[in-house]
C-alpha cells in the first residue's frame, strides 16, 4: 500500500479547463458582466463577483427521452391501495418523477474573479489612436540594473560581487592562509633543529605564494551595470469638469457621474498610478472633493471658460504634461453665455488640447427628453465648431443612464481591428 | 474490550502512520473475515480544492482539456462556495493500484470509514464483479488516460484548438451512444490501443503511394449490385453504437478525428459498468465499511466516541427520504444496496418460511461472505434487484408501483403495493429502473444511402411512447451530422412501425473539413 500526500501538488488543474469555458462563452458573459455592471455602483464593478449565464449556449446536449407513459417505484406508502387513482397535482407530481431527468436549471451561475470580471468588462476597449501617438512620445530615460561589467565608475564598484570573485581566485590558486603560516610559526618556537630548517623553507614558500597571489587582483573587481530604458510614462490624471449651476438635475449629475467612473475603472487599467481631479463650476470654478462634487449645493450663472481656465492653472502648477497622461472628461447640459464662447474656443484649442491625451464632452440631458428636437445647445454648437476646425474632441449626447456604458464603449473602441481589416 | 493502548488513533486528528496503521487494520478484517479480494491499495490525500478539480473532470486524476469540465468546475465551485453543496469525503477510481483520495480535512473516524468503504469495498467490487472484468481494464486506464491527454493537446496543435473543440463537442453529445452493450468483442486491452494507433499511422505513412491516386478505378457498380441487404451486411448494420459505427465509416473524417472519437468511446465503455451498478457498487461499499468498523469498535481498536461519529455518518449516508418527503430525489443507491445487502446476510443466516419460499438457493446456507461474494461478481444492478429483492424488505420501505398514462385523465394508477399479490410486480419495475435497456434510448444507424446523396439513416424505438426531446434532439443530430458530413435523419418508430416524428439535419461547415 502506498499513501502519497497530493496536498502540496500544483492546485487549479481545472484553471485551463475554465478558461476554456470562459474564452467560449464570452459572449455570452460578457452581456451578463455588462448587465450585473447597471445595477452595481461602479466602484463595485471592480470587485468581480458572481455572475448568471443562460445556460442555452453553453448547453451539452444528449438523447434525452421525455413524455409517454411512465412507471415508477417509490418508497414510503402509506395508504395507497392496489388500484387506487391518484390525481395529478402538477407540480408535486412532477417532483416525485424522474430524478436528474429533467435540467430545470434555465441559468447558469458562477463566480469570476475580479481580473476576469474587468478584463470581460473593458474586452473590446482601447485607448484612442491619438492618446497611443503621444503616449509613444512621452517616454522618457530611465535605468535599469544590467548585470555587471569589468569597468566603470569606482561609485558602481560591487564589493560583494568583487570579493566573491577574489575568494574564488584565492581558492582556486591555493593561496594560503595567514593562520597556517601562523601556527607553523608557533611551531618554530618549541622545536628541534632538523624540522626547524623544514618549517622555516616552508613558512617561506608559504609566505613567497601569498605575496605572487593577492588578496584582491584587479581581474577581481566588478562594477554594477546600468543600461538605459525607454520608460513609458505610467501615471495618469483624471479630470473631472462639470457645470452644477442650477439647471444640472441629479439625474444629470448620477449620469455624468457614471462616465467618469467608467473611464476611472479604464484608465487605472491602462496607468500604474490614477490621480482625479475634480472641478465644478458656475460662473466660477473651483477644486473640489468627489463628495461635494457629486453632492454639495451650487448655484450661480454658467461659465465654462472659468473651469478651463482652472484645470489648466492646476496642470501648470502639478501635472507636467511631459511626466502625466492628462485625461479630461466635460459633463454638462450644454449651457453656457455666448460671449463665453471665445474665451473657450482659445482656451481649448490654445492650452488644453495640447496638453491632453483625450478630451471628451458629454452633453447630459433630462430622461426621456428627446434631445433629437432640441435645438443644439450653445456647448454643442461651439465644440462641434471646434471639431469641424479639426479639434481632437470627442462629443457625445447622453440621457438615460443605459445609455452610457453604449457611449462610452463608443468612445474608446478598439480601432485597429477595423484597420487590420481593411489591410 | 482491550486496553486502550491498541487504538488505532485518539480523538480526531491523524498522520501518515496512522493512516498506515488504519489501513493494515482494516486490511487484516477485510482478508481474514471478509475474504476479499482487492487490487494494490494506493491512498492519497487531498485538498478540497483538488477534489473539486477532480470532480470536474469526472473523478479522473488527469484527463484531456475541454471547456465542458470548465463548466461544471465553475458551476460546482460556485455551489460549493455558497454551501450548497458538500464536498464527498473520498473519490475512488478503477484502476490497478486502485486509488482512493482522502480529503485532508476528514478526522480520523472518518479516513477510516472512508478506507473501509473505498478502499476495500469498491476495491474489491471494481475487481470482481463480471461487467468491471468485462468492459475495463484496471491495469491500463491511466496510461490510457495519459495517452489520450497527450493526443488530444497534440491535435490541437497541429489541428488548431477550433478543430478539435468542434470534434469532441460532437463526440460528447453522442457518448452515450457509443458504448458496445453486448460482449463478443475480445477484451479491451488499453495499452494495446495505444500502440494500435501509433502503429496505424506508421502504417499509413510508410504505405503511402502517389502512384495509387492515378491507378484508374474499375467500372462504377451499379446501384443493384449494391443491394441494401449486402450494404447493411458490409457496414455492419444496424449498429447501435453510434460512435463507433462514424468512427470506422464516416467518410471525410480526418485520422485523428477518428482517433479522437475512439478515445471519447473507449472512456463511454470505461464508464460504462459504473454507470449499471451504483446500486450494487454502493451497497457493497457500504456493507464492507459497515462491517469492518463494527469489528474494529469490538476488537477495542476503535473508542466508543469514534465509533458513534461513524455511526452518525454511516446513518446520514444511508438514509432514505420517503417519496412525500421534500428531500426525496429518488432511491439512495447507499441506502437500498445496503439495505439489500443486510437483508441478504439475514436470509443467509437466519431466514424464516416466507425467506425459504422465496430464496430457497441462500436461505440458511450459513456462510454470508460467500453468498454476498457470489453476488457482487455476477449480478448488476437490474438482476440484482430482480433476483433478491425480499417481500420482508419491500413491506419495511413500503414500496409501491404507479402507472402514469398522459392519456389517463383521471390520474395516476397505483398498480401494485407491497402485498401479496404485489411483491413480483413492484420488484420487476423497480429492476427495470435500473436496466439500462430502458433507461436509454434505443437508437440505431439503419441505413446509409449508398447510392444517393450518403444519407445516413437513424431510428429511435420508441419505448411507452417516450420520445426524444425534441430540442436537444437537434442539437446532437447537428453535431452527428457535421461529423458524417452528409444529411442525417432520424425516424421516432413506435412498436407498431408507424412513424411518429422525423428529423432531417444537414451539417455545417467546420473548421476541421477545410484543414
Amino acid at each position: 500500500m502506498h499513501i502519497i500526500d497530493r496536498r502540496l501538488n500544483p492546485g487549479s488543474k481545472s484553471l485551463e479547463n475554465r478558461q476554456r469555458f470562459l474564452r467560449r462563452a464570452r459572449a455570452l458573459v460578457q452581456g451578463a458582466v455588462k448587465k450585473s455592471s447597471q445595477d452595481r455602483d461602479i466602484k463595485d464593478v471592480l470587485e468581480g463577483g458572481e455572475v448568471s449565464i443562460p445556460l442555452d449556449g453553453m448547453h451539452e446536449p444528449r438523447f434525452r427521452r421525455e413524455g409517454g407513459t411512465r412507471d415508477m417505484v417509490l418508497p414510503g406508502n402509506k395508504k395507497f391501495v392496489e388500484g387506487d387513482m391518484l390525481p395529478r397535482s402538477g407540480e408535486s407530481r412532477r417532483k416525485a418523477s424522474g430524478p436528474g431527468e429533467g435540467d430545470s436549471e434555465d441559468a447558469f451561475r458562477f463566480v469570476l474573479s475580479r481580473d476576469e470580471f474587468v478584463d470581460l468588462f473593458l474586452d473590446d476597449l482601447e485607448l484612442p489612436d491619438l492618446a497611443k501617438r503621444k503616449l509613444a512620445q512621452a517616454e522618457s530615460e530611465g535605468l535599469r540594473r544590467a548585470g555587471y561589467t569589468t569597468s566603470g565608475s569606482p561609485a558602481n564598484l560591487s564589493v560583494s560581487r568583487t570579493v566573491r570573485l577574489a575568494l574564488a581566485r584565492r581558492v582556486a590558486l591555493r593561496r594560503p592562509r595567514p593562520e597556517t603560516i601562523a601556527q607553523l610559526e608557533a611551531e618554530l618556537a618549541d622545536c628541534d633543529e632538523a624540522r626547524r630548517a623544514a618549517l622555516l623553507a616552508e613558512i617561506e614558500t608559504l609566505k613567497a605564494k601569498i605575496r605572487r597571489i593577492p588578496f584582491i587582483d584587479p581581474i577581481d573587481i566588478r562594477y554594477r551595470r546600468f543600461e538605459t530604458v525607454p520608460k513609458p510614462v505610467a501615471q495618469a490624471v483624471m479630470f473631472c469638469l462639470m457645470d452644477v449651476s442650477g439647471s444640472m438635475s441629479e439625474h444629470m449629475k448620477d449620469l455624468a457621474k457614471r462616465f467618469y467612473m467608467l473611464l476611472y475603472v479604464f484608465l487605472t487599467r491602462r496607468y500604474r498610478h490614477v490621480e482625479i481631479v475634480f472641478i465644478r463650476h458656475t460662473d466660477r470654478a473651483e477644486e473640489v472633493d468627489e463628495d461635494t462634487f457629486f453632492h454639495g449645493p451650487a448655484s450661480g450663472g454658467t461659465l465654462v471658460s472659468s473651469a478651463l481656465e482652472a484645470m489648466h492653472e492646476i496642470v501648470r502648477s502639478r501635472f507636467r504634461p511631459a511626466d502625466w497622461n492628462i485625461y479630461a472628461a466635460q459633463a454638462s447640459d450644454g449651457d453656457n453665455s455666448t460671449s463665453d464662447s471665445d474665451a473657450v474656443s482659445r482656451l481649448l484649442t490654445d492650452k488644453i488640447l495640447p496638453v491632453s491625451q483625450f478630451f471628451a464632452y458629454l452633453e447630459v440631458g433630462e430622461a426621456g427628453g428627446s434631445t433629437f428636437e432640441m435645438p443644439d445647445s450653445s456647448l454643442w454648437t461651439l465644440y462641434q465648431r471646434l471639431r469641424a476646425e479639426g479639434a481632437p474632441l470627442s462629443i457625445r449626447k447622453v440621457s438615460e443612464r443605459s445609455e452610457i456604458f453604449p457611449v462610452f464603449h463608443d468612445l474608446f473602441q478598439r480601432r485597429q481591428k477595423r484597420e487590420k481589416a481593411a489591410s | 474490550m482491550t486496553a486502550t493502548t491498541d487504538r488505532l488513533f485518539e480523538g480526531a486528528d491523524w498522520d501518515f502512520q496512522t493512516l498506515q496503521r488504519i489501513h493494515d487494520a482494516c486490511e487484516e478484517i477485510a482478508r481474514s473475515e471478509l475474504g476479499l479480494d482487492t487490487y494494490p491499495n494506493q491512498i492519497e490525500v487531498i485538498t478540497a480544492e483538488q477534489m473539486l478539480d477532480a470532480y470536474s473532470s469526472v473523478g479522473m486524476p488527469l484527463f484531456y482539456k475541454h471547456w465542458s469540465f470548465g463548466k461544471h468546475f465553475a458551476h460546482q465551485e460556485a455551489s460549493y462556495r455558497k454551501g450548497l453543496m458538500g464536498l464527498a469525503y473520498e473519490i475512488v477510481i478503477n484502476s490497478s493500484p486502485c486509488i482512493s483520495y482522502l480529503m485532508e480535512e476528514n478526522t480520523a473516524t472518518m479516513q477510516t470509514l472512508v478506507i473501509a468503504h473505498a478502499a476495500f469495498g469498491h476495491n474489491h467490487f471494481f475487481k470482481n464483479n463480471y461487467l468491471f472484468k468485462q468492459w475495463t481494464d484496471a491495469e491500463g486506464i491511466l496510461d490510457y488516460l495519459d495517452f489520450a491527454k497527450n493526443y488530444v493537446a497534440q491535435c490541437e496543435e497541429r489541428h488548431g484548438r477550433l478543430a478539435v473543440e468542434q470534434t469532441l463537442d460532437a463526440a460528447h453529445a453522442l457518448m452515450s451512444h457509443g458504448i458496445d452493450r453486448y460482449p463478443g468483442k475480445k477484451k479491451l486491452d488499453l495499452r494495446a490501443e495505444e500502440k494500435r494507433a501509433g502503429d496505424r499511422r506508421l502504417h499509413e505513412e510508410g504505405a503511402f503511394n502517389d502512384l495509387w491516386r492515378t491507378v484508374p478505378t474499375g467500372p462504377i457498380k451499379s446501384p443493384e449490385l449494391l443491394n441494401t441487404e449486402r450494404r447493411r451486411n458490409l457496414l455492419g448494420l444496424p449498429q447501435e453504437n453510434l460512435l463507433y459505427f462514424l468512427e470506422k465509416t464516416a467518410p471525410r473524417l480526418q485520422p485523428w478525428q477518428r482517433e479522437v472519437l475512439r478515445i471519447v468511446r473507449h472512456i463511454a465503455q470505461y464508464f460504462y459498468p459504473q454507470s449499471q451498478t451504483k446500486v450494487m457498487n454502493e451497497g457493497t461499499a457500504t456493507y464492507v465499511h459497515y462491517r469492518i468498523m463494527t469489528r474494529l469498535h469490538e476488537q477495542g481498536q476503535i473508542s466508543d466516541g469514534n465509533f458513534l461519529e461513524f455511526l452518525q455518518s454511516h446513518t446520514n449516508v444511508v438514509f432514505q427520504p420517503e417519496f412525500d418527503d421534500q428531500r426525496f430525489s429518488g432511491f439512495n443507491p447507499y441506502a437500498l444496496g445496503f439495505a439489500m445487502m443486510q437483508d441478504i446476510e439475514r436470509i443467509v443466516s437466519s431466514p424464516d418460511d416466507e425467506d425459504r419460499e422465496w430464496f430457497p438457493d441462500i436461505a440458511g446456507t450459513g456462510d454470508v461472505m460467500a453468498v454476498l461474494r457470489d453476488i457482487w461478481a455476477n449480478y448488476r444492478d437490474e438482476s440484482f434487484i430482480s433476483q433478491f429483492l425480499s417481500p420482508r424488505l419491500m413491506r419495511h420501505l413500503r414500496l409501491f408501483h404507479l402507472h402514469d398514462d398522459p392519456a389517463e385523465s383521471a390520474g395516476v394508477l397505483v398498480d401494485a403495493i407491497h402485498d401479496e399479490r404485489g411483491y413480483r410486480r413492484v420488484r420487476r419495475e423497480l429492476a427495470r429502473q435500473y436496466d439500462v435497456g430502458y433507461i436509454d434510448a434505443n437508437i440505431e444507424v439503419v441505413d446509409v444511402d449508398l447510392a444517393g446523396d450518403r444519407r445516413l439513416m437513424l431510428r429511435h424505438s420508441v419505448v411507452k411512447g417516450a420520445q426524444l426531446n425534441e430540442a436537444d434532439a437537434k442539437r446532437v443530430l447537428q453535431h452527428l451530422a457535421d461529423l458524417w458530413s452528409y444529411d442525417v435523419s432520424l425516424v421516432e418508430v413506435d412498436p407498431t412501425d408507424t412513424i411518429e416524428k422525423e428529423y432531417v439535419v444537414s451539417p455545417r461547415e467546420l473548421a476541421a473539413a477545410a484543414a
